[in-house]
């Protein structure tokens, strides 16, 4: 298995993921859906990692946190090293040690994601008094202050409410409260903002992003909004059929992508200054995962596809800057602007 | 919430009136001559006929006489009075002997439930499509498909006759040990229920959303299914328990006839059998408060299990 090149060199990175595979087992057969994901994330910075459904960004958090439902998906090769240290090789109770306490995770759906019957207030105290060691007193004050943290009003009076009284937006601030109980290094948001409303998405984005830069944590911000990720990402990852096809800091690529998917996306945001003219989508749909194409799984997609597409998979083209692309055309992607 | 039990309790005094009112009247419109059926084959002199009919209110005919009579009965049941059985005995007396025996086998047949059903329920679903779980769905298909007319007996046989183990029958005044086979058949059709419900229900909750979370929050897999699955999975399983101990309380006819246990079934299966009508309406008015009384508490129960469920 060729190791796909990393824009940065390896080592010293906080969290890094090396050309994880991923399937699923299913009834109806495997569906491959991590191809060699390679990311990497730094102390206190931004990854996005960008996508539509189903391109594995979602599979790839869940690998990272050891949460995968195993069946019936199962790793079947990589690595992701934390501090330096591969996490797959870890016990289970190694891994749990980690969950929360290191890496913690927020959730798309947070009605569904907290659980019903329990009171906010139990549920972040939770981690407190199981993982911390707190005592029901100290878990309360530092309940009320991770409430407070993340600007619930009232906080102290809206403990022993339960998730049904609260907010969309309400609620994924008692979601990000709860993953920051135990001061994580990386946070991982998985489509944070997906169910809320426009004004309300913005207000939880800010509130990540100034969370992070308070708290000192790395954030992987998980989205298939591109309009989500300008204003608070440094790098962004993009990912098509489980693999990430371009990897760039945030204003190069919204300047010039460099991948044939990374640029219909761009081109699909509806753009203020092109009123009137027909809105441009990527044609076709993403790959089935157990059936995926030969060579670059984008070519029956793609605008640029040519010959040599249908044979080869493209592996990661370094271009200036340090970004890369997996795409055979990658130079002509990035100088082809005008469209 | 308040008010929603006081509609409830409302709504359960017009239940009690229909419900009552319809079992007076399948009780006394199919009988003929009531002083002859409580005289049995024996003669009946004109004095004892004229002192009957009095004492009965029977002079009053048609619908006009009925209603004289129910009113006259409901009069009775407000004040207490449940009237007397044609054996002349006290309905009431009756009552308090055969109640605490019913609620000792109710008792003995959910503690078997709980204890077997839901535990057994719980780890179907947690070790799903093994051995447990397979070996689970069988015997629990086998005993909701044998009628309690049949395992009744068997068990009798088997475990009282073949092999005493127990003792066979009951009799007056049963011990806790009589009781212990006849709770057992009585349960098991609950716990092969109970098992089933757990089980489906564990399975759901495992896949939940929440479970995800309560994972990334670095939790021992044993609180996560013990505190966060199982308190949202057993609120299915508890509202069936009330129910079904509602059920248990009223009185299991065949169970109680096959291992003589002079419980509520027994006593109200004699009634029916000798037509003895102010003995069966008693007992019945009063099963229908133990059962919509047992249906509220199932009713308030699920609200206080699930915060999401309002009552206004």
């Amino acid at each position: 298995m060729p190791t796909p090149a990393s824009p940065t060199p390896p080592g010293g990175h906080l969290l890094e993921v090396r050309d994880l595979h991923v399937e699923f087992r299913t009834r109806e057969g495997v569906a491959r859906v991590i191809n060699g994901v390679t990311y990497h994330l730094d102390r206190g910075e931004t990854l996005a990692v960008l996508g539509e459904s189903g391109s594995g960004k979602s599979v790839t958090a869940q690998a990272i946190m050891g949460i995968l439902d195993t069946p019936p998906a199962y790793v079947r090769g990589g690595q992701i090293r934390y501090r330096g240290r591969d996490l797959l090789t870890r016990s289970e109770e190694e891994r749990r040690q980690v969950r929360g306490t290191e890496i913690a995770m927020i959730f798309q759906d947070a009605l569904s994601a907290l659980n019903p019957v329990f009171p906010v207030g139990w549920q972040i105290g939770e981690s407190l008094r199981q993982r911390a060691g707190m005592s029901r007193a100290d878990a309360r004050r530092r309940t009320v202050e991770l409430m407070d943290l993340v600007r619930i009003p009232a906080a102290a009076k809206r403990l022993g409410d339960h998730p049904h009284q609260f907010s969309g937006g309400m609620r994924q601030r008692v979601m990000i409260a709860m993953a920051l109980a135990l001061d994580p290094k990386v946070l991982i948001a998985d489509e944070p903002t997906t169910a809320l409303d426009v004004t309300v998405q913005a207000q939880i984005m800010d509130l990540l992003a100034d969370l992070r830069r308070d708290l000192g944590m790395a954030l992987v911000l998980i989205t298939h909004d591109l309009g989500v990720v300008a204003g608070v990402a440094d790098r962004i990852a993009v990912m098509y059929a489980g693999r990430i096809v371009e990897h760039a800091d945030v204003h190069a690529l919204y300047r010039a992508p460099a991948h044939p998917y990374t640029k219909g996306l761009l081109e699909s945001i509806p753009r203020l200054d092109r009123r009137g003219g027909a809105l441009s989508t990527i044609r076709g749909l993403p790959p089935n995962l157990m059936d995926i194409p030969a060579g670059c799984p984008f070519h029956p997609r793609c605008p640029y596809a040519r010959q040599v597409c249908l044979d080869e998979v493209p592996h990661d083209l370094v271009l200036a800057g340090g970004r890369t692309s997996a795409c055979h055309f990658a130079q002509e992607v990035h100088d082809d602007r005008a469209g | 919430m308040l008010r929603f039990i006081l509609r409830r309790l409302l709504q359960m005094v017009l239940a009690f009136f229909g419900t009552t009112l319809i079992v007076y009247a399948l009780m006394f419109a199919g009988q003929g001559d009531p002083i002859q059926a409580l005289a049995g084959e024996r003669p009946v002199t004109a004095a004892q006929r004229a002192y009957l009919t009095e004492k009965y209110h029977l002079d009053a005919t048609g619908v006009g006489g009925f209603f004289y009579r129910y009113v006259n009965y409901l009069g009775g049941l407000l004040r207490g009075d449940l009237g007397q059985s044609l054996t002349g005995r006290q309905i009431g007396d009756i009552l308090a002997a055969a109640w605490p025996v019913t609620v000792k086998l109710a008792l003995i047949a959910m503690a078997v439930t709980v204890l077997f059903g839901v535990t057994a329920g719980v780890i179907a679903a947690i070790r799903r499509s093994g051995v447990f779980d397979h070996a689970t769905l069988v015997l629990t298909l086998l005993v909701l498909g044998i009628p309690t007319i049949v395992l009744a007996p068997l068990a009798q046989y088997f475990l009282g006759v073949r092999w005493p183990i127990f003792p066979p029958t009951a009799g007056a005044q049963p011990s806790f040990r009589a009781l212990l086979l006849p709770g057992i058949v009585l349960g098991s059709l609950s716990l092969a229920t109970a098992l089933r419900l757990t089980r489906t229900s564990v399975t759901e909750n495992l896949r939940a959303d929440y479970v995800r979370t309560a994972r990334s929050k670095g939790l021992m897999r044993r609180r996560i299914v013990g505190v966060h699955v199982l308190r949202n999975s057993l609120i299915p399983v508890v509202t069936f328990l009330g129910v079904e101990l509602g059920n248990l309380m009223s009185g299991a006819i065949i169970t109680e006839g096959v291992f003589n246990i002079p419980g509520v079934g027994f006593n109200l299966f004699r009634g029916i059998r000798t037509e003895d009508g102010p003995l069966v309406v008693g007992i019945v008015s009063v099963l229908v408060v133990v059962y919509l009384l047992a249906n509220l508490v199932v009713d308030v129960l699920y609200a206080v299990l699930d915060p999401r469920i309002r009552y206004e």
